[in-house]
């Protein structure tokens, strides 16, 4: 059963999700290469291999999601916790034998490959979550174990790297299942006013436990002219790139920003203003679309799955996706903070893109099953 | 309930997809252009090249001047930031105000380099180059200054290189030069400063965000200004400041055809060079602040009376106007009485019986006295006036504005001072004194116009430059040799007032003055010397130079300011003259 490569299988396959999300990769790639091109022909030195590494990434991603996508998701369910259980104990590991980049503790090196616990956290999160919320009514109320074991605790963890842009995704999908789960309107427009009430208390007790860099960012975006260290400038760099891009483009391998190194993390967390300056409105708007189409794809598969784990499991990877990409496309376009997460399918890096495709395989393994018989 | 909540997702995605269009609608489709220009603004840089400035030669085709490299320090804008103004300030050896001050300035420019320092030494730059990746933005520029190779030796006519001033920025020739870039500011180098400049180049480069060259867009050759050719002869100019020693004074010499300045020196002079660099240094304060006025143009700014020089034109006025005859004598006892005073001559004993040429050959007062009278003081003025003096020859050295001296008439005395005119001023006036004031340059131009036969050129400083008249005396042949013969006499006759001219190498004519200085003389017990004069020209036969020199506090004409003019015109005809040509005293007498 566990390996069972039927023709349902094959015949129900979403080649839509898939095809979307490797369209995305591909462009993700070929914006790779042309961010971290050399800004002159024959100058001295030779190209970095982002994109080649991520050519590499995409064919392991690949390999990945299909076999996800032949494992019955029920195994997900029943394992759910293990998982969970295994990626608080990573997020422990990380906090003490951590790789530090640019502050903060997030990565455990494998010997070959810098791993991230968090990008597995996400996805056990989710699994793990959505099956407690399968046995359990929260029309009334939310139990206090439960706010500890999926909210206190992970997001304590999460602060301690300290990884802003996870504990973001947290607390959001933490909210979005709990709602979609049945949460009272009475409860969501209480715990709306609380933390509206609360916000400038636990504002001040956020501000005190972050890291100076994170201060800056969230300076920078409130005022960009003031610019302690320099954050401002990104946001200006990137609202340059994309504004320069204006209807259609300066054309691919045209644009200047990226290559010159005006704009930081031009591969990684500004790939969208790399591409924007290059493809224009037009472009941006294309891209949008496949975008709108994965989430709305993924959201209809929520709608359509044959049980309430599934309903929620595929919530959860969908709303994922779509916080990465309101974050990532917010920040590059300047209205919202700098805060380092990547374009989902888009940004360079291995493990984020792996990840990515296995909970879309996730989310085709949900689409795909979804006329089969819950045992 | 899923499903409800589920239709509430899709329609959270649609809004958002909604916002954030019409953000990128905002910045690419609004905003586009300005955002285009800012990205080119980013990735290009715009780098003047200084074009190299022209040669100053002097007539001989002697360099004046070099070209010299000047180094400055300058930082991109967008890079200082992230600056550490503390140790820059520190490397650099200025005042970190002086850092803070230049950063937070509010009309920086985005891609505009602001310039830190100016006239850094070898030892600075390498210096600065080696510790460059402290400080990402920060270059040095070579610019081009100049080195004055003879120093102080014609410093009031060279002139030097300055900033640019707030008003100066505002010429539109000078738009393409960069803020601080440096043009003439004093003598030749200001008033030529347009031809000499040439055009800056530019060089667009595109650069990435630290500022590195990575490749070059355009290119525009600058253009080399253009090389002038001076009337000045060097050679005097040197002779001229060794033979004044310390003394203060000038000297200017005229090629009497053309109005062509061949030397011009105030003493005592300053070295440009010490202003090469575009630095206002202590050394510059103390040229100004000194007592010596070292940057006082007394060529063009000593107006005092010219003495008995002036009885050129007594002389002129009385042949030309023929109150007198060539041979006419007036005797000399030493004095004439009008009213209540006596008008001495100089020579206590008196001259007895002088004509012309010897009233002018031995500087007789009491002959120009008479001669004065009879001419009347509007006379004199016509003549004078008419042979450049009492107003402006229209020299110019800027910024130094030549004054206009003074010659006084009826009707200057009605206007300016409410009284009427007495004959014993007329007998001042006859010999250089009371009202009559001068300058030096005035005295070459008003010589030089006497010897060519009337007509006054305004001085220029260039080399076969078309001669500007300003305006012409028809002087009678008669008068003019009259007049020459006379002076020749004063260097190489018996009895003449300035025999320490004479040279061996040419014929010299001249005519000595003295300005007396009579209260300062009086008052500080004749601690101050009169002001000596000498008019100048040579060769007597066909004149090449006519000059003045003027020493302050000089004494007697004949003894402190001829053998400087000797000295000059020698220098002028370094090259010795066969002896056969040359006429002795004896010949003459």
């Amino acid at each position: 059963m566990m390996l069972k490569i039927d023709r349902r299988l094959v015949k129900n396959f979403d080649w839509i999700t898939f095809g979307l999300i490797i369209t995305i990769a591909l462009i993700g790639i070929a914006t790779i290469f042309s961010a971290t091109r050399l800004p002159v022909e024959g100058m001295e030195g030779s190209q970095p291999a982002f994109y080649l590494k991520q050519i590499l990434w995409l064919f392991i991603s690949i390999l990945a999601l299909f076999a996800v996508v032949m494992i019955d998701y029920v195994w997900f369910y029943r394992l759910a916790y293990i998982f969970y259980a295994i990626g608080l104990v990573l997020l422990i590991a990380v906090l003490m034998a951590g790789k530090s980049s640019l502050g903060a503790q997030r990565w455990i090196n494998l010997g070959f490959v810098a791993f991230q616990p968090s990008e597995f956290f996400r996805l056990a999160f989710i699994m793990a979550f959505s099956s407690y919320l399968v046995n359990k009514n929260l029309y009334e109320r939310i139990p206090i174990s439960c706010v500890f074991i999926f909210g206190i605790i992970p997001l304590f963890l999460i602060v301690l790297q300290p990884d802003l842009g996870t504990a973001i995704m947290l607390m959001s999908l933490f909210v979005i299942l709990s709602i979609m789960r049945g949460l009272s309107r009475k409860i969501i427009t209480l715990a709306v006013i609380v933390s509206l009430i609360s916000i400038p208390f636990l504002g001040h007790i956020f501000w005190e436990s972050m890291k100076d860099y994170q201060k800056n960012r969230l300076v920078a975006f409130v005022d960009p002219e003031i610019d302690p260290s320099g954050i401002g400038y990104h946001i200006n760099q990137s609202k340059i790139a994309i504004g320069s891009g204006s209807f259609i483009g300066k054309g691919y391998l045209k644009g200047t920003q990226g290559p010159l190194r005006f704009l930081p993390e031009k591969h990684t967390d500004f790939i969208f203003s790399v591409f924007s300056e290059e493809w224009g409105f037009l472009g941006s708007m294309t891209l949008f679309t496949l975008y709108i189409m994965v989430f709305l794809r993924g959201l209809d598969t929520a709608k359509k799955a044959k049980d309430e784990f599934s309903k929620l499991a595929a919530t959860g990877i969908v709303s994922m996706f779509f916080i990465y990409f309101l974050v990532n496309t917010g920040m590059a376009l300047g209205i919202m903070p700098v805060v380092g997460v990547p374009l989902p399918f888009m940004s360079y890096g291995g493990t984020a893109l792996l990840s990515n495709f296995i909970a879309a395989g996730l989310l085709i393994n949900i689409r795909t099953r979804r006329f089969e018989l819950f045992y | 309930m899923f499903e409800k909540r589920i239709n509430i997702a899709v329609w959270v995605v649609i809004m958002v997809f909604v916002l954030l269009s019409i953000r990128i609608w905002y910045l690419q489709i609004i905003s586009g252009e300005k955002y285009r220009m800012i990205s080119e603004n980013n990735r290009l840089r715009i780098i003047k090249t200084p074009a190299p400035r022209g040669i100053i030669f002097d007539r001989n085709n002697i360099p004046l001047v070099k070209n010299i490299p000047v180094f400055s320090v300058s930082i991109n804008p967008e890079n200082i930031a992230a600056i550490d103004r503390e140790s820059l300030a520190e490397m650099l050896g200025i005042p970190v105000e002086e850092i803070t001050e230049k950063f937070d300035k509010k009309d920086n420019s985005s891609f505009v380099p602001i310039k830190l320092k100016q006239g850094l030494g070898l030892v600075e730059v390498s210096k600065i180059e080696a510790r460059k990746s402290d400080f990402p933005g920060l270059f040095v520029e070579t610019e081009i200054g100049r080195e004055y190779i003879y120093g102080k030796t014609g410093g009031h006519v060279i002139g030097y290189l300055g900033k640019i001033t707030p008003e100066q920025i505002k010429n539109p020739d000078l738009k393409n030069f960069p803020p601080d870039a440096l043009i003439g500011q004093w003598g030749i180098e200001a008033l030529y400063d347009a031809a000499l400049r040439g055009i800056p180049g530019e060089r667009i480069i595109e650069v990435d965000a630290i500022g590195r060259e990575l490749r070059l867009i355009q290119h525009r050759q600058a253009v080399k200004g253009d090389d002038i050719t001076l009337s000045i002869d060097i050679n005097i100019q040197h002779a001229v400041e060794k033979s004044f020693g310390t003394k203060a004074g000038a000297l200017v010499a005229i090629k009497p055809s053309t109005g062509e300045v061949l030397a011009l020196e105030s003493l005592p002079s300053f070295d440009p060079n010490l202003f090469a660099s575009g630095v206002m240094s202590d050394d510059w304060r103390t040229l100004i602040e000194d007592k010596k006025t070292p940057m006082l143009n007394r060529a063009l700014q000593s107006q005092y009376p010219p003495g008995s020089t002036f009885k050129i034109i007594t002389a002129i006025a009385a042949l030309e106007e023929k109150v007198i005859t060539p041979e006419a004598r007036v005797n000399c006892s030493g004095g004439i009485s009008y009213g209540k005073w006596t008008f001495g001559c100089w020579k206590k004993g008196g001259h007895g019986s002088v004509n012309l040429h010897k009233a002018l050959v031995e500087s007789c007062d009491v002959y120009f006295y008479e001669v004065g009278k009879r001419l009347g003081i509007d006379k004199i003025h016509k003549y004078a006036t008419a042979l450049g003096l009492g107003e402006p020859t229209g020299v110019s050295l800027y910024p130094i504005k030549e004054r206009s001296g003074l010659i006084p008439s009826t009707i200057w005395k009605k206007e300016k001072r409410k009284q009427q005119w007495y004959l014993g001023e007329t007998y001042n006036a006859a010999i250089g004194q009371g009202y009559v004031t001068a300058t030096p340059v005035q005295m070459t131009v008003m010589l030089a116009a006497v010897l060519n036969g009337g007509n006054v050129y305004s001085p220029s400083f260039i080399k076969d430059a078309t001669p500007r008249m300003l305006k012409s005396l028809k002087l009678s042949e008669e008068t003019r040799r009259l007049v020459a013969d006379a002076l020749s006499g004063v260097v190489n006759e018996t009895g003449g007032t300035a025999r320490s001219a004479q040279s061996s190498i040419t014929m010299i004519g001249g005519k000595t003055g003295t300005a007396q200085v009579v209260s300062k003389g009086k008052e500080a017990g004749g601690k101050f010397n009169d002001h000596a004069w000498f008019i100048a020209y040579a060769p007597t036969e066909n004149p090449e130079i006519a000059m003045t020199v003027f020493v302050e506090h000089g004494g007697h004409g004949g003894s402190a300011a001829a053998p400087i003019a000797k000295k000059a015109i020698e220098a002028y005809f370094k090259k010795p003259k066969p002896k056969s040509e040359l006429k002795t005293d004896d010949a003459k007498n």
